[in-house]
């Protein structure tokens, strides 16, 4: 099945935060920041910029009724800054004004005396001073002390890996207008409503029953607006407040970069010791998290750079550590993978450098290493119905990897000018979040008395597909054509207390809740076929009642029609909680994940040796879908994905200055894949297999994991580099840019990269 | 079909100044600022909000739109980002948004069905761009292949797909638009449903236009197709005075004599990268004009703003400061003309030898001749629709083996577009050979002073002049200089 939503995007017909069609009298907001990424502020002068004709109001700390504070997770953020900045970016209040023009000829009116206060921007810097977010965390598994005794090698070193913008094409809004009660409705363009409402009731001093928040659909979130998109839904919601009137608020692209915090840039230490049949014995690895100013989601994200240190492999013996280190950054935040692309990336780099120092293929001790069935994780969850080995197998047979192998080595010796590198690309993600409080979710269902369906659910769609996927699951729950099912937007009057649509099961547990919800009316539409045709056994099937096995005379819409007539209640709430998953924190133990996603993928790369560019050849992927439930929507997910990650391990290079301010804050200089960065051939192939229960029928989670196969680009380029410069120390620093990768290729053999 | 009220206000003092267009179908009269970018008109006055914003730079196409203007009696449609260009650039001519471009009813374009069948759009922000650039491609395009299709779309970012699916719905439209018939190709793309019927009536509707160029605004700061002024000043733009170039574009943006090529002030890179006589006396001209920029930008951007800007990694100074570009500044004020050569024009950081009154009336080279190789280098992060870390262009005359005239220039490097006088000079008369390439490079690295910034290190940057100058020889003379021998 199609995306629903796909006729409308192409006639450019979806409305989109900043398409709402506007009030009469809505005023525009700008949030203004000061050029400083860490100060004391002395005094703030803004009365030149509200004499500004046009000017409705400035707002500062000084006029939030509630509390100052939007921290998701811990109350460290305040709104607007109030007596010290912390990162350049960091709003210190909100310019309204009869139009975006206004606000910001305003903005160059407004003056601030600060004094200037140390930048830290280094985690390690950061970590040694003591500014951690939170306190750090270890998993253990076995006894690594122990175990490098039986170790025929051991090998140490550091990592870095960079953070990445999201640049969803689409900028943070909010759009929010007062109801005659001084409540307030705001269409925020947020992956969390709830967040959002519960944000706005704190800071605006109302009970969350007078704060409504509704998403249409956002243009691209991939976790930048899980947490990101509430300060400014807040603000809009307190200029509506403030002024009594409708206030919108939406970033140009610029305040967006800046602004806003992006994914955790890491540093790691690892230390890995692998036997002489290159099973890795003993991991042990510390993580630096760049957290930036604020913990937004860091700690959350920190935890799943543990979950996944080991990424697909069993390892015995295993310490890691994390750290969420405070730096004056814009608070970093949720990124598609959310922190686990970080923890693989710090594994595949030291499986990497032990097979360059040992003198075999990396794809040989991942192979040695894959899970099975019973494995215990550092975390305590026993592996169940793990694919890691069989997406393996299935990669290295259907795409011929050691014919592949010999055509890039043969090419090599063949070649100066240009060197190829190939890497082998396992992956292993948990799907849950890992606060297990959070996988719950409802669904609200109305059968309306013509048969039509509308769905409402805390999903929130942002082009991952997932409203097309409650879709069917509605569809085929009541047995009826997706025609007659519309999805409503994601409304918290509708749906209350919803997690955000994050950790990629927005279609798992919107889904499940859906199923539920279907069923119970089912239930209660199937008693009254049961009375109206005298048989016991009846289901609806393609809109029929069905009888016995036999279509009935009863068509869907007679059924509906007779239940309303019956006082038959044609609405139900369904509510979903994952079960069996469970995580105590103080013992770092237990079964957090509902299940895991599993694939192998395998990157060829041409570097030119000459200009230090390179262009990918080929990407072939086998993925364990389960039993996708739509292969178009999945399929699209995966490509993604996968360039995505390339972009991270490539192009996309987060730049601050040791003042913190950020270089790359435009689309001129970050740069995300092009449709001629992208490898010229992608193939994906399904594992197949029969799917797991606690995926929304049977169709796994697909819209983080695929990130991860986007490591491989890092480490083919590697490869081709060391075919270039066999003697090169090199740096593991990951984007390798065409910057690192020429200073990479004409490295002398003594200097290590810097 | 959406409808669209006319703007008439009923102070009609500057009526006789308004700008005329026709949006899609509706005829637009509107005393709008002339500097308001086309985008904030289609969203914010004509509400048509299937254009998007990205980025206001011209760098993501979520706002591409076409520009059909009337050429001899045919129409002729460029796909352009609405961000960037001013009102006052489309006057006289037809602005076709995405809602211009679906069909009456339920049925889809063939751009747009083929988007939706190849699972194309996700988020689907970005979509509309793109389908306005398949749209504009289908409308120029001669001999239709995949390639040029996914070309049209170099403009437009995706940060959802990958956009495997979007090479394939380019793939199948191509396939599709091979059946073109090029004499009747408006009719054709309407009976094949390209294009919904209104615009085999454009061409009629739009030469009745009061199309005589308006005198808008006499300001002094002039911009031409806007991709840099709206970059840099866009929220200072609306209250600045403009003198709007571009408007008084000549049918004849490029003119060739026998030997030499001179451009308008109006030509933009895209009539550079069309010219034939270029394409045909240097090999790879069409992929060196590839690498700047992206086609929406190259449609409007013109080659006269690129020289003004001075950006020291301009790649069209680049590329004309190699062929020995000269530039005749015209001061109206004070009715006085001058030549002067494109490489004595830059004197420090964007600091011209030209006054502001100065305006760039044409640049003219010669073309390269047989016996001439011209090359153009230029790295950044992306390949495409990226700025130069570095970029050179060499133009080199050899006989019998030997390199009688050289001119090399890099970007980058220097404070400004880099003429190497030295080095260049240090090339002629000598040998081609990778000896004499080696040495040249000594000259070269004292004639350049990179420094770091977010496109490079200082570092890098002199590691990757030397390596794209040694690229020159080695892509010109692959039998006579190899790789292996220079570095």
């Amino acid at each position: 099945m199609i995306n629903i939503d796909a006729e409308n995007h192409v006639r450019g017909r979806s409305v989109y935060l900043d398409d709402i069609p506007e009030l009469q009298g809505t005023l525009y907001a700008l949030p203004f920041d000061l050029p400083t990424a860490h100060a004391h502020i002395t005094s703030l002068h803004l009365d030149k910029a509200r004499a500004l004709p046009g000017v409705a109001a400035i707002l500062t700390a000084a006029d939030i009724p509630g509390e100052n504070q939007i921290g998701g997770i811990l109350p460290d953020e305040p709104l607007f800054a109030e007596g010290e900045v912390h990162f350049w970016g960091q709003p210190v209040g909100l310019i309204v004004a009869d139009s975006d023009h206004i606000c910001r000829k305003a903005a160059r009116l407004i003056e601030a005396e600060y004094e200037a206060l140390p930048v830290v921007t280094d985690p390690r810097e950061a970590q040694q001073l003591g500014r951690l977010i939170c306190p750090p965390r270890t998993f253990v598994i076995g006894d690594t002390a122990g175990a490098w005794s039986q170790c025929a090698h051991i090998f140490e070193g550091q990592t870095a890996v960079n953070g990445q913008e999201h640049l969803y094409i689409e900028a943070h809004g909010a759009y929010a207008r007062m109801k005659e009660d001084g409540s307030v409705i705001i269409s925020s363009s947020t992956q969390g409503p709830t967040a959002v409402q519960r944000t706005v009731a704190k800071v605006l001093d109302l009970p969350m029953h007078k704060v409504e928040v509704d998403t249409v659909r956002l243009g691209g979130g991939f976790g930048g607006k899980e947490d990101q998109a509430t300060g400014w839904a807040v603000m809009a919601a307190l200029a509506a407040q403030h002024l009594q009137g409708p206030v919108k608020l939406v970033l140009h692209r610029l305040d967006d970069m800046r602004m806003t915090g992006k994914r955790h840039p890491y540093e790691a230490d690892f230390k890995i010791g692998l036997d002489e049949h290159l099973r890795i014995i003993a991991w042990e690895v510390t993580h630096y998290q760049n957290a930036g100013a604020a913990a937004d989601l860091s700690t959350a994200v920190m935890e799943r750079t543990l979950f996944h240190s080991t990424n697909a492999y069993h390892i015995p013996n295993v310490r890691a550590t994390a750290y969420s280190c405070k730096t004056n950054l814009p608070p970093n935040t949720a990124f598609r993978g959310f922190g686990g692309p970080q923890g693989k990336f710090v594994i595949e780099a030291a499986i990497a450098l032990a097979a360059e120092r040992i003198g075999v293929s990396a794809a040989e001790i991942q192979q040695a290493n894959l899970l099975r069935d019973g494995d215990e994780m550092p975390y305590g969850q026993i592996m169940q119905q793990t694919q890691a080995r069989s997406t393996w197998a299935a990669c290295m047979e259907r795409y011929n990897y050691t014919g592949q192998r010999e055509r890039v080595q043969a090419f090599n010796e063949q070649n100066t000018r240009y060197k190829k590198g190939m890497a082998v690309q396992p992956i292993c993600f948990g799907i849950s979040f890992t606060n297990t409080m959070m996988n719950h979710a409802r669904a609200l269902v109305h059968i309306y008395q013509d048969g039509s369906v509308v769905v409402s659910t805390g999903a929130v769609e942002m082009g991952q597909g997932v409203n097309t996927k409650l879709v069917q699951v509605a569809a085929q729950s009541l047995g009826i054509s997706p025609g007659r099912v519309r999805i409503e937007s994601t409304n918290t009057l509708r749906v209350a207390n919803t997690s955000p649509t994050a950790a990629s099961a927005g279609a798992d547990l919107n889904g499940k809740a859906l199923q539920t919800a279907c069923a119970a009316l089912m239930e209660r539409l199937k008693k009254v076929a049961e009375a109206a045709l005298g048989h016991s056994d009846v289901a609806i099937q393609n809109e029929v009642v069905m009888a016995g096995g036999k279509p009935s005379e009863l068509g869907w819409e007679q059924l509906v029609l007779m239940a309303h007539q019956q006082r038959v209640s044609l609405s139900e709430n369904g509510h979903y909680a994952t079960p069996l998953i469970h995580f105590d924190k103080s013992k770092e133990k237990g079964h957090p994940f509902a299940y895991h996603v599993y694939g192998t993928a395998i990157t060829i790369v041409t570097v030119d040796c000459l200009r230090g560019t390179y262009t990918f050849d080929s990407v072939d992927v086998v993925h364990d879908f389960g039993n996708s439930m739509n292969m178009a929507v999945d399929l699209g997910q995966i490509e993604g994905g996968l360039v995505q990650g390339i972009g991270w391990m490539t192009l996309e290079e987060v730049a601050y200055n040791a003042q913190g301010r950020l270089l790359s804050n435009a689309l001129s200089t970050y740069k995300i894949p092009d449709i001629y960065s992208v490898p010229k051939s992608i193939r994906i192939a399904s594992l197949e297999t029969e799917g797991h229960d606690l995926a929304i029928l049977k169709s796994k989670a697909v819209g983080e994991p695929p990130l991860m196969y986007g490591l491989g680009a890092y480490f083919a380029i590697r490869e081709a580099i060391r075919a270039f410069n066999p003697g090169a120390d090199l740096k593991v620093d990951a984007p390798y840019t065409p910057e690192k990768v020429l200073l990479d290729l004409y490295r002398s053999p003594s200097s290590q990269g810097t | 079909m959406h409808i669209f009220v006319p703007l008439r206000h009923a102070n009609r003092r500057w009526f006789s100044d308004m700008i005329q267009f026709i949006l899609n179908q509706t005829l637009i009269e509107t005393n709008k600022p002339p500097g308001l970018t086309l985008l904030d008109f289609v969203r914010y006055e004509a509400h048509l909000c299937g254009t998007k914003i990205g980025c206001r730079e011209g760098d993501c196409g979520a706002c591409t739109v076409l520009i059909g203007a009337l050429h001899g009696g045919e129409m002729q449609y460029q796909s352009a980002t609405s961000c960037l260009t001013p009102l006052a650039n489309v006057h006289g001519r037809h602005v076709v948004t995405v809602e211009g471009l679906n069909l009456p009813g339920k049925r889809l374009n063939r751009a747009q069905e083929a988007m939706v069948q190849h699972s194309a759009t996700q988020c689907g922000f970005c979509t509309p761009g793109f389908v306005v650039s398949l749209c504009g491609y289908a409308l120029n395009v001669q001999k239709a292949d995949a390639a040029g299709a996914v070309g049209a779309i170099d403009g437009n970012i995706c940060r959802c797909t990958g956009y495997k699916s979007i090479e394939r719905a380019a793939g199948d439209l191509a396939l599709h638009l091979e059946k073109k018939d090029a004499a009747h190709a408006l009719p054709w793309l309407v009976s094949e449903r390209f294009l919904p019927d209104y615009f085999t009536g454009i061409p009629e509707r739009l030469s009745q236009l009061n199309n005589k160029d308006r005198k808008l605004h006499s300001g002094h700061t002039p911009i031409g197709g806007g991709t840099d002024l709206y970059v840099q000043k866009h929220h200072e733009i609306p209250d600045m005075e403009l003198q709007f170039m571009a408007r008084q574009k000549p049918a004849d943006a490029i003119l060739f004599d026998e030997n030499s090529c001179t451009l308008t002030a109006q030509a933009t890179a895209t009539d550079l990268m069309e010219a034939a006589p270029l394409s045909e006396a240097v090999p790879g001209w069409r992929q060196f004009l590839k690498l700047v920029s992206s086609t929406p930008i190259r449609n409007i951007g013109t080659v006269a703003g690129n020289i003004a800007n001075a950006s020291p990694i301009g790649d069209l100074s680049i590329m004309l400061l190699a062929v020995g570009a000269r530039l005749t500044l015209v001061d109206e004020s004070l009715s006085t003309e001058r030549e002067i050569a494109l490489d004595g024009l830059y004197l420090d950081y964007k600091k011209l030898d030209k006054t502001p009154a100065e305006i760039i009336r044409r640049i003219r080279f010669d073309i390269p001749r047989k016996g001439q190789f011209f090359n153009f280098e230029k790295v950044c992060k992306r390949q495409y629709l990226d700025i130069a870390s570095v970029n050179t262009a060499l133009l080199v005359t050899v006989e019998n083996e030997k390199i009688t005239t050289a001119r090399c220039s890099i970007g980058g490097v220097a404070p400004i577009p880099k003429y190497l006088r030295e080095t260049s000079r240090f090339l002629e008369g000598r040998s081609l050979s990778a000896e004499t390439v080696r040495q040249a490079l000594a000259v070269l690295q004292t004639e350049i002073s990179p420094i770091s910034d977010v496109r490079g290190t200082a570092e890098y940057k002199h590691l990757l002049a030397k390596q794209l100058f040694c690229a020159h020889f080695v892509e010109l003379f692959p039998q006579t200089i190899k790789m292996e021998d220079l570095l």
